[in-house]
């Protein structure tokens, strides 16, 4: 069944944590959440609207900070380390609403993380167009997710579901070990979507994925376990026929489906 | 007790008096014009660095309607400020408006250029030299109390900027006006989704926050003197008392505006030798210790 | 995907090849060399304006590296320019008159002050960080107002001396020397500004500019960045005020003011931003057209100058060079 765990059961996780816990102005977002994705898994995390999804990948990435518990990134403890360190430590992410460098071409926007992956972003005096490969590796990555007819277009001029293409384009080109998606294909045409998800399955096999979505159809195609969050606390974590059959997260949706 | 230390002690505590006096009567003037431009930054998150065009507009506006049209005081008074935020109305709805959701720069452009036009027109119509405070005679006089003489109409001033504090704290947080006001300054997505007309509440505040300013301007002629130049010489502590104060808030900018006021007051007699310098250091400080201002309603956020 | 992709991949490319190349020298950019060159044969009665053109435009540059590709919106980069004026005048009044030693203190006393209230002031954002620039500057001023044993107060500092250029020019009268000499502090600049804009770090600037929330995502070192790109820009806007005392022997108060600040972001924004050559377009006009305009009428000056502001914030936000852009744009289309 877990055709995708990694052959060497001692391996660390990809990413753990443990006892995640934080609070927004006195209400809890995060309740103590315990978490844990091997390496090369492709999960998803799903619950219902103001679950804490969000927030959760925003703890993982750092950009908040939790009131208490650890994470930890290939065994590494990065709960003290800012974003952009844990991104050297493997850390990539989406994000729900687009943030992108709007006036820049789309080229420009892959350039950018690429040359922050090669430690190159910081060099002053030599044209950034010089470095052997970069371009090349770009180019290669805007062709893989159909993006190259767009490339010297500024990313503002496209459309919604090529935006987000090249928000995942962005988060994949820093090479992540552990991939945080956030809704990637919300609002997305099917045309895109698709894509999406063929990109998506088509990672190396050595990536996590974690995705986060409300679209069942994509969860299905895409992950082989999902964990579901409600109340900023994992309520429940299977396989997606276990998660289909499990009466406590048919309560929550139809629960929220009645209230709504 | 010696009674050489007595008047040691005597002239020390006059001094306080006075330095307290003063700081506060300033302190009041600058916290009239920069209410409004707090209340109106933090609804709409707008950089207005033409806020003082309005205060000086007032000046002006009561200068002339007294001189010129020979109104009484209270009467020029009011026609100011009733003109002025007839005025801030009228701009807001045609220029602020469109640049509401534009860049801080373009904001600050085009507010930097509201300046530049307001101070070369006040030169054109009025000439370069300061106006005359418009003053009334029955103000002029000296107010005594427990033993003490206090210039009547800077007392005048501080008791009008207490009742406009008193005001809006009434009418921000007792009426729906002021709910909407706060709830739009905490989350305007939120309060448009719950039926707010956010359009409307910017309008309605801008024109508040312009007729208040005028009213400072024209009130504290006496303290801030009407020149062309008055939009661009203030605005640097025009925005200290919002920024140190806290945007969209009433008391924070009263804090801001008394400290402020005291603290220049304090500094101009006690140490004349190191100009504004302290109140630069000070604000620098502040705006360290807390970016959000002393009584922001902004969290940090992530 | 791949099938439908194919064919279309090689259209594009020639549009990448252009941005992958905007590094390369273009003969346009020979243009404002070709003008200060001929300035300075065709106009001899002009190069003292001419000086001072050279060095507005080399702080206006200065600025957009912070403003237009790092995104940093400051109103007191005269702080900066004003440091370096007066590092360059009390080093002349007190012996030190070698001009070319003095221009390079005072551009790392500029850039070091670039440093240390960086570190202040980069940590906050919209209005807070609009707010410290200005009471940086602000207070800068005050000290050099107050501090007249060692900037001259309200008087300045006058009856400043610098040695020939190189041993050999003097500063003469009709300003040869000092056009010469403040062309060739531009071109260094130029040359070094454009390295920077199109290498990896220039653009992470613009990067930074369009979303810093992305870059933090992306692995950058935010804060480090715009403290370097800060620190650069200051010291090149500390040189063009060292130029200004060593040109003009003279330094006042309002080299730090903050009308010094408005005035040149209304230069670079006037040429357009984030562009590089807004500085060469906008400087010029700016102070041509006050040279011409302003002495008649100081007045009229700042209204049609705020006019302008509003004009360009509404109808031509990328100024001068943004209007070019969209009429090269329009006619390529129409030949197209």
């Amino acid at each position: 069944m877990r055709l995708d765990m990694p052959a060497s059961p001692a391996a660390a996780p990809a990413l753990e944590t443990r006892g995640l816990a934080k609070s927004l102005g006195g209400i809890p977002i995060a309740r103590g959440i315990d978490f844990r994705l091997e390496t090369g898994e492709r999960r998803a995390l799903i619950g219902p609207n103001g679950a804490g999804k969000t927030s959760f990948i925003n703890l993982v990435t750092g950009h908040l900070a939790p009131s208490s518990g650890r994470i930890w990134v290939g065994g590494e403890d990065v709960t003290a380390l800012p974003p952009e360190a844990r991104v050297k430590r493997g850390i990539g992410r989406t994000f729900q609403i687009n943030t992108l460098f709007a006036a820049l071409s789309v080229l420009e926007n892959v350039l950018l993380p690429l040359s922050e992956r090669r430690g190159i972003a910081g060099r002053m005096f030599r044209a950034a167009a010089a470095d052997a490969g970069l371009a090349e590796e770009g180019w290669a990555l805007l062709e893989r997710l159909g993006l190259a007819e767009d490339a010297a277009r500024p990313v503002r001029e496209l459309p919604y579901g090529r935006q987000r293409l090249v928000e995942i384009a962005i988060a994949i080109a820093l090479r992540p070990k552990v991939l945080l998606l956030d809704e990637p294909a919300a609002g997305v045409p099917s045309a895109e979507a698709g894509i999406i998800i063929e990109t998506i399955a088509g990672l190396p096999r050595d990536i996590a994925v974690l995705i986060v979505e409300h679209d069942m159809d994509l969860v299905f195609r895409v992950a082989r376990r999902i964990t579901v969050l409600v109340q900023g606390a994992v309520l429940v974590e299977g396989t997606p026929s276990e998660i289909a059959a499990d009466p406590r997260v048919r309560a929550v949706y139809l629960g929220e489906a009645a209230a709504s | 007790m010696v009674p050489a230390t007595d008047t040691a002690m005597d002239a020390a505590l006059s001094a306080a008096i006075s330095i307290a006096f003063h700081g506060v009567a300033y302190g009041m003037v600058l916290y009239l014009i920069s209410v409004g431009l707090s209340v109106t930054m933090g609804l709409m998150g707008f950089v207005n660095l033409a806020h003082g065009v309005f205060a000086m507009a007032g000046g002006y506006a009561a200068v002339t309607l007294m001189a010129r049209a020979g109104l009484p005081f209270f009467p020029a008074l009011a026609l100011s400020v009733v003109i002025v935020a007839a005025l801030g109305m009228m701009i807001e709805r045609t220029l602020y408006r469109r640049l509401y959701d534009a860049g801080e720069l373009d904001q600050v452009l085009f507010t930097i250029g509201l300046v530049f036009m307001a101070v070369a027109a006040a030169k054109f119509i009025w000439g370069p030299q300061p106006q005359p405070a418009p003053v009334p005679e029955y103000l002029r006089g000296q107010l005594v109390m427990g033993g003490r003489a206090f210039p009547a109409y800077r007392s005048f001033l501080i008791l009008s900027g207490a009742v406009v504090v008193a005001g809006l704290w009434l009418g921000l947080g007792r009426t729906r006006f002021g709910a909407q006001i706060r709830a739009t300054v905490d989350n305007r997505r939120m309060a448009q989704s719950i039926g707010i007309n956010t359009s409307l509440l910017f309008t309605c505040s801008f024109a508040l926050g312009s007729g208040l300013a005028a009213l400072g301007g024209a009130l504290g002629a006496d303290i801030l003197a009407i020149d062309p130049t008055y939009a661009q010489e203030h605005l640097v502590f025009f925005l200290i008392v919002v920024a140190v104060g806290g945007l969209g808030s009433i008391i924070g900018p009263l804090a801001a505006a008394l400290l402020l006021g005291v603290t220049a007051s304090a500094c101009s007699y006690l140490a004349p030798q190191f100009g504004a310098f302290f109140i630069y250091a000070a604000t620098l400080a502040i705006l360290l210790w807390r970016p959000h201002g002393l009584f922001g309603r902004k969290g940090a956020g992530p | 995907m791949s099938a439908e992709a194919a064919p279309l991949t090689a259209a594009p490319s020639a549009a990448v090849a252009a941005i992958l190349g905007r590094h390369r020298l273009r003969a346009v950019e020979a243009l404002p060399w070709l003008c200060a060159g001929l300035g300075f044969f065709a106009l001899p009665d002009y190069l003292a304006l001419g000086s001072q053109i050279l060095i507005m435009t080399l702080f206006a540059m200065s600025l957009d590296l912070v403003l237009g590709y790092a995104g940093i919106v400051t109103l007191g980069h005269a702080a900066f320019f004003g440091t370096g004026a007066y590092v360059a005048g009390i080093l002349a009044l007190h012996g030190w008159s070698e001009p070319i030693s003095a221009l390079a203190i005072a551009g790392a006393a500029a850039g070091l002050l670039g440093v240390a209230t960086g570190l202040i002031v980069l940590r906050a954002r919209g209005l807070a960080l609009l707010m410290l620039t200005l009471v940086v500057a602000e207070m800068l001023q005050e000290a050099a107002n107050k501090l007249g044993w060692l900037t001259g107060g309200t008087d300045g500092l006058q009856g400043i001396t610098i040695a020939p250029l190189l041993g050999r020019f003097d500063f003469d009268l009709f300003g040869r020397t000092a056009y010469l000499y403040s062309l060739a502090v531009l071109l260094l600049a130029w040359w070094l500004v454009r390295r920077i804009v199109h290498s990896p770090f220039g653009h992470s600037l613009t990067g930074l500019r369009e979303s810093a929330i992305r870059m933090r995502a992306i692995g950058a070192p935010v804060f480090r960045r715009r403290l370097r790109a800060y620190a650069v820009s200051a010291a090149l806007a500390g040189i063009a005020g060292a130029l200004l005392t060593q040109t003009t022997q003279f330094v006042g108060l309002q080299v730090l003011s903050f009308e010094l600040s408005g005035t040149v972001l209304v230069m670079l924004v006037l040429g357009g931003i984030g562009r590089l050559y807004g500085a060469f377009i906008g400087a010029p006009l700016y102070m041509i057209a006050q040279d011409q305009l302003a002495k008649q009428d100081p007045v009229n000056w700042l209204f049609w100058i705020g006019l302008l502001l509003v004009l360009i914030v509404f109808f031509a936000r990328g100024g001068i060079l943004g209007l070019v852009d969209r009429i090269l744009m329009a006619m390529g289309r129409r030949c197209a």
